[in-house]
């Protein structure tokens, strides 16, 4: 690929990348009245990060059983409303001890 | 300038940051070996900001003149920022001018978005603070996997691989414990994202497109099911001994 290539696909990506974002977030200032939108907008970042999250994180480690591990790490420390930070680091930790114990087996 | 939003944003942007480390440095890892320079790499994470937009966009970019088809894979992949933008945009208050709206609408990301929305009002200071390391983590990650490559050991990289995940889970799972809707929304959405990664005829969709359906169908179902009268930062201005109830 040469640079002018490259240069004009980078441009169609960062510019529909940045108007996608930028486009609802400074036109959109009405304040809504519609109930069926308010839901909508209320459940839509849950679902999102929901959706994002199951089944993506049973794979993001090597092996399924040290995420597994990871994700009741997290669901735990998050029921008891720890930090975001907190329930990052322990869940990597998670990973990390089970992985080197499955590494043993 | 606000000082104290702005360093409360950074704050909470910091296990942002630390999970973008991680994903960026595998991104750098990618771009390389699908043929590009680091310098390559390090310009998409600076002006695109998103993970499944710029891994679909290497690949195609190893073929020449795609130029339509990345217009359409970007669309599709990142239409989902635009929810969140236009959900964000009715939290902003009104430190906010029109010009702060069209630069830090730049910076809308699933986890920016997931931690600036948990916000009662979204002040720019705030906003402005919560990108920073993100931003920083992004680019950085990006430009040490992309020059350094496989360097950090296997079993280091395996654990940062679920930081990101599990922010998600500590955004998630306390709104859901707080309201049934919320938790049958997201219950739903799995149950949908489940399907279209293991029923194979579906599992061939990007899944930057399966997670945006997944989301808008249990979104639906939840808005129909469970309509909310007020958003909840209203609520929040109208009967404050409600609001502990409802976030």
């Amino acid at each position: 690929m040469d640079n002018i290539q490259f240069f004009i696909y980078l441009a169609i990506m960062a510019l529909s990348t940045y108007l996608i974002r930028a486009i609802p977030f400074a036109l959109s200032r009405r304040k809504i009245e519609n109930t069926f939108v308010k839901s909508f907008l209320c459940y839509i970042p849950y679902a999102v990060l929901a959706a994002m999250t199951v089944p993506a994180v049973f794979f993001s480690t090597k092996n399924p059983i040290s995420a597994i591990v990871g994700v009741i790490v997290a669901v735990i420390l998050a029921l008891f409303k720890r930090g975001l930070l907190t329930v990052a680091v322990a869940a990597c930790a998670g990973v990390f001890a089970t992985e080197i114990v499955l590494s043993y087996l | 300038m606000n000082k104290k939003p702005f360093i409360a944003g950074i704050k909470a942007g910091l296990p942002i940051g630390l999970g973008y480390l991680s994903v960026s440095f595998t991104f750098g890892i990618m771009a390389i070996s699908a043929g590009l320079y680091w310098w390559q790499a390090l310009l998409i994470s600076m002006l695109n900001l998103t993970s499944a937009g710029q891994l679909a966009g290497i690949n195609i970019m190893i073929h020449p003149m795609q130029y339509i088809e990345m217009l359409i894979a970007q669309l599709t992949i990142n239409i989902r920022y635009s929810f969140m933008s236009v959900s964000l945009s009715q939290k902003t208050d009104t430190s906010f001018k029109m010009i702060d709206r069209w630069i830090l609408g730049a910076f809308v990301t699933d986890e920016i978005f997931g931690v600036a929305v948990t916000q009662e009002k979204v002040n720019k200071y705030f906003f402005a603070g919560l990108t920073v390391l993100p931003y920083i983590g992004w680019a950085l990650g990006t430009l040490l996997g992309a020059v350094l490559g496989n360097v950090l050991p296997d079993i280091i990289m395996n654990a940062l691989n679920i930081a990101l995940y599990a922010m998600f889970i500590a955004i998630v799972i306390p709104e859901a414990k707080k309201s049934l809707a919320i938790s049958i929304v997201s219950l739903i959405a799995i149950g949908l994202s489940c399907m279209f990664y293991f029923v194979p005829m579906l599992s061939s969709i990007s899944s930057g497109l399966t997670i945006c359906i997944s989301a808008i169908v249990a979104t639906c179902i939840g808005a129909i099911l469970f309509p909310v009268k007020k958003l909840p930062e209203e609520e929040q201005e109208e009967s404050p001994e409600r609001s502990i109830n409802n976030g």
